[in-house]
């Protein structure tokens, strides 16, 4: 169970990258050494989720699903198997009879994955093939409120599975209803933008990756499609380590968030530099790492460009809730130290 | 095909489904024209030889900027950096130090020896180039470099002309201009000092040249009228920076006056200053920010001691003194006289006021037309006598060495095509890639590398170079400063940022391709990139 990852090592080549003005956040960079560019940047890539899936244009659950698989293949030599929940990324990479799925893959029913994944990590210890790892992964409706119950047996047992839940907040593949996972405000098909509290109430939902934490597993991490570096980081930390592991994506979703395709990436990195999804790290019950905001950014620039939040900013119209959501981003801030103090630099 | 239990159906792969027949609009791959390579005026592709300093191959950085501009190291020195001013991270924190990684290159060049190759074949035509300044020497360069015979003739003692007769040696010290030069002559062309050309056509024929580029400059100084008693010590500044160059060094006298705005007034000053004078004192007509000469010129001669004094003219001079007139600007900004008179003292004055062509030697060339004391040429440098081309201070223009080598290159292309009985059509350009092309997440901060500048004491008594060099060090984290606005730098975001696997790396060098078969056309690739190298265009439907 010991955490294996050299962390000298991680810090010397995030040093030598910031010597790159030119590309220092970029996938790759022809002029770093081909081991400290990211796995995507790399031509043998596994593709774990290759092309011709049926996702929306611009979507950032396959990206995210291909981005963190494609690491764990590489940290695992390709001995990998993932366990899906029912959701978008089951739906639209496998209409029969095609997959988009590169890697031994499989699928149950919406609610039970890491249930599913336990049952293959047993199965894999029986048979002694303890160099075969597991992913369970599923959108945050399958993940926070069908597959709670199993997902929080598969922490407190600290079953050998990394699960992983690409959080897009909604049900987006049944037409955009509104999960636990989903911000207030936002308009969803069940929280419409009408009558007296438009949208998803305040004073609702739950933040999974803290009720992880509450386990006291190995590893909780947070992670966006729009920092590679880090999203790698932390699934290769991951599978250095043995037990139960949960790493939270932000996601965004084109069709449920009411954004262009083209903004995905640049939602995801809003979404963190408004302290509006903390990026953060803990292990065995304690929060250890942060990602601190590079540029502060004030909600409102994350809320605008998604038409889900559009009631919020209707002309000639301030919405109060827009201070409710920055104060919750404010929170954020403060409660992981996200900013760092000027003062004491 | 035998199943296992219970399987019926081989697995499909969704490479099945060609999701191409999505989109509406495509990704495409392109070359926007950084803003620096857009504003200089020699051509330079800036971007180009920026990309491979920073990786470290300095040899073809320098080949690539050769390409352009034959004297890095001069440049490097006395470029106005019109590319700094145009460079889209001084939006980010500072402008990338094109200018110092120039003078680092051109410098190494001359340490290394490196050499320009001989022109592979031999045209067998005859180029006469009057003027061994910047565009005299530009457009030899680049006319040996396409295989024409070249011979210099320069009416001086030593080649370089303004270079070397108008810049102080603190700002270009002469063995980097013998150097540059020499490289120049060491590919084959003939250069010939003291050798005033009177008669043009004569001059061609007797040498039997089939075109001919006059680049002769404008060294003559104006003058103004102003009273002056019959002791007064009146100069001119290019005599004075001229003389520099001799023996004998002028002689100006402790308190020195000089009238004028513009850079050589500046030079003349500063030059004063390190020839002992104890005050040196520039008049000028207007304010601060209007005067013609460089901020940064200006703010040196400050800090050297250089004294200004604003908005006066000098209505007579005297032995060991002048009058000036208090002037005020009216709302066009033009100096009107006060009335308010004041005197002051001075051993000398020297007039920079500007410099007019020599044009006596143009005497007899049928078809040439001046205008306004310079000569006109047509969009092809051609002056009105056909086969010869002119350019440089003495054709219409911002009379800088870097527009004078650019002057050089484009006679020198268009010399070609007209010895070819061709007319060169210059490529068209590329859209601009403007700061809104960018995505700036990308880029690490990295303030600017300040060049050492040559400690103050030491700099006003001596004429030692006053801006020192890059080292390797700090000139490879200069050039890596570069956004490399609107071409690829292979950063890999494209081909980490598509959802749909459409996108293909070619391998290093080769850059990226897309997968119409995939590509859905988000438009992700082309948001994340971080130097606005893809654009998106509407599909024919």
């Amino acid at each position: 169970m010991a955490d294996t990852i050299d962390v000298a090592a991680t810090d010397e080549t995030s040093q030598k990258l910031r010597y790159y003005q030119k590309g220092t956040f970029t996938v790759g960079n022809r002029l770093v050494d081909a081991a400290a560019r990211t796995v995507q940047a790399s031509e043998e890539r596994s593709n774990a989720l290759t092309s011709g899936h049926r996702a929306c244009q611009g979507c950032g659950e396959a990206l995210g699903a291909r981005y963190a698989l494609d690491t764990a293949m590489r940290a695992t030599g390709g001995r990998l198997i993932a366990v899906n929940a029912t959701g978008c990324l089951e739906v639209f990479t496998t209409p029969y009879p095609e997959t988009s799925w590169q890697l031994p893959w499989m699928h149950s029913l919406f609610g039970n994955a890491a249930a599913v994944a336990t049952g293959v990590a047993a199965a894999l210890r029986v048979k002694g093939k303890s160099d075969v790892r597991v992913i369970a992964q599923g959108g945050d409706g399958g993940t926070t409120d069908i597959g709670f119950q199993c997902l929080s047996g598969m922490f407190e047992r600290n079953d050998d599975v990394l699960y992983i839940c690409y959080d897009n907040e909604g049900y987006m593949n049944t037409g955009v209803q509104r999960s636990s996972a989903t911000p207030p405000a936002a308009r969803t098909a069940t929280t419409p933008a009408v009558g007296e509290e438009p949208g998803n109430v305040f004073g609702t939902g739950k933040f999974v990756p803290r009720i992880a934490v509450a386990h006291r597993i190995p590893y909780v991490a947070t992670a966006t499609v729009a920092d590679l570096h880090d999203l790698e980081r932390k699934v290769t930390k991951a599978m250095a380590i043995r037990g139960a592991r949960y790493l939270q994506i932000d996601v965004p979703c084109p069709l449920g968030w009411g954004a262009a395709s083209h903004d995905t990436i640049r939602l995801a990195r809003l979404a963190v530099e408004t302290g509006f999804y903390p990026i953060f790290e803990a292990e065995h019950g304690r929060v250890t790492g942060v990602r601190k905001i590079r540029d502060p950014r004030p909600v409102a620039d994350y809320l605008r460009p998604q038409k889900r939040f559009a009631h919020l900013f209707r002309a000639g119209h301030e919405d109060p809730r827009v201070a409710r959501l920055q104060a919750m981003c404010d929170a954020n801030i403060e409660e992981y130290g996200l900013v760092d103090d000027e003062t004491t630099g | 095909m035998a199943h296992p239990f219970a399987i019926t159906l081989d697995v499909g792969s969704s490479l099945a489904n060609r999701t191409g027949s999505w989109r509406n609009v495509r990704p495409d791959y392109v070359h926007r024209l950084p803003p620096c390579n857009d504003a200089c005026p020699a051509g330079e592709d800036i971007q180009g030889w920026l990309a491979e300093a920073e990786a470290g191959d300095y040899e073809a950085a320098w080949r690539s900027l050769t390409r352009n501009n034959p004297l890095p190291a001069i440049m490097g020195r006395v470029c106005y950096h019109p590319c700094e001013g145009a460079c889209n991270r001084a939006r980010i924190d500072a402008t990338v130090g094109i200018n110092s990684v120039e003078r680092f290159l051109g410098d190494l060049a001359l340490e290394k020896g490196w050499r320009f190759a001989p022109p592979a074949q031999e045209s067998g035509k005859r180029v006469l180039v009057i003027g061994a300044g910047p565009s005299g020497l530009s457009a030899a360069y680049h006319l040996r470099r396409l295989g024409h015979a070249v011979t210099i003739r320069e009416a001086g003692p030593m080649v370089g002309g303004m270079m070397r007769f108008g810049i102080p040696k603190y700002r270009l010290p002469r063995e980097v201009i013998d150097g540059e030069v020499a490289r120049i002559a060491a590919m084959g062309v003939e250069i010939v000092c003291d050798a005033k050309v009177d008669n043009i056509a004569g001059a061609m024929k007797e040498g039997g040249f089939d075109a001919a580029f006059l680049a002769v400059g404008a060294h003559i100084a104006r003058r103004a009228y102003i009273p002056a008693g019959g002791a007064a010590k009146v100069l001119d500044a290019v005599s004075v920076l001229r003389s520099m160059e001799g023996e004998e060094k002028p002689l100006l006298g402790r308190r020195v006056v000089v009238y004028g705005g513009g850079n050589t007034a500046i030079d003349v000053a500063r030059t004063a200053k390190r020839l002992g004078a104890e005050e040196a004192l520039i008049v000028y007509r207007r304010t601060r920010d209007h005067m013609p000469a460089h901020d940064f010129e200006v703010e040196e001669a400050l800090e050297e001691g250089v004294m200004m004094k604003w908005l006066s003219t000098i209505k007579n001079v005297e032995a060991g003194s002048i009058t000036v007139e208090k002037m005020v600007l009216d709302e066009t900004g033009f100096p009107q006289p006060t009335g308010e008179f004041e005197t002051l003292e001075a051993d000398s004055v020297v007039l920079a006021l500007g410099q007019d062509v020599d044009l006596s030697l143009l005497d007899g060339v049928p078809g040439l037309r001046i205008e306004d004391g310079v000569v006109r040429v047509g969009p092809d440098m051609m002056t009105g006598a056909p086969g010869i081309f002119a350019g440089g201070d003495m054709v219409p223009s911002e009379r800088t060495v870097t527009v004078a080598v650019g002057h050089g290159k484009q006679a020198a292309r268009h010399i070609d095509a007209w010895l070819r009985g061709e007319i060169w059509a210059p490529p068209p350009r590329n859209e601009i890639a403007t700061f809104d092309k960018l995505n700036t997440w990308y880029y690490g901060e990295a303030p600017a590398t300040v060049r050492p500048v040559l400690d103050l004491v030491r700099r006003t008594s001596s004429f030692d170079e006053v801006v020192k060099g890059l080292d390797e060090t700090n000139a490879v984290f200069e050039a890596r400063r570069c956004l490399s606005c609107g071409n690829c730098f292979e950063c890999d975001n494209c081909y980490g940022v598509c959802p749909d696997n459409a996108v293909k790396k070619l391998g290093p060098g080769k850059g990226f391709a897309f997968d119409y078969e995939y590509c859905k056309g988000c438009g992700v690739c082309a948001q994340e990139c971080p130097c606005g190298a893809i654009a998106m265009v509407p599909e024919e439907l």
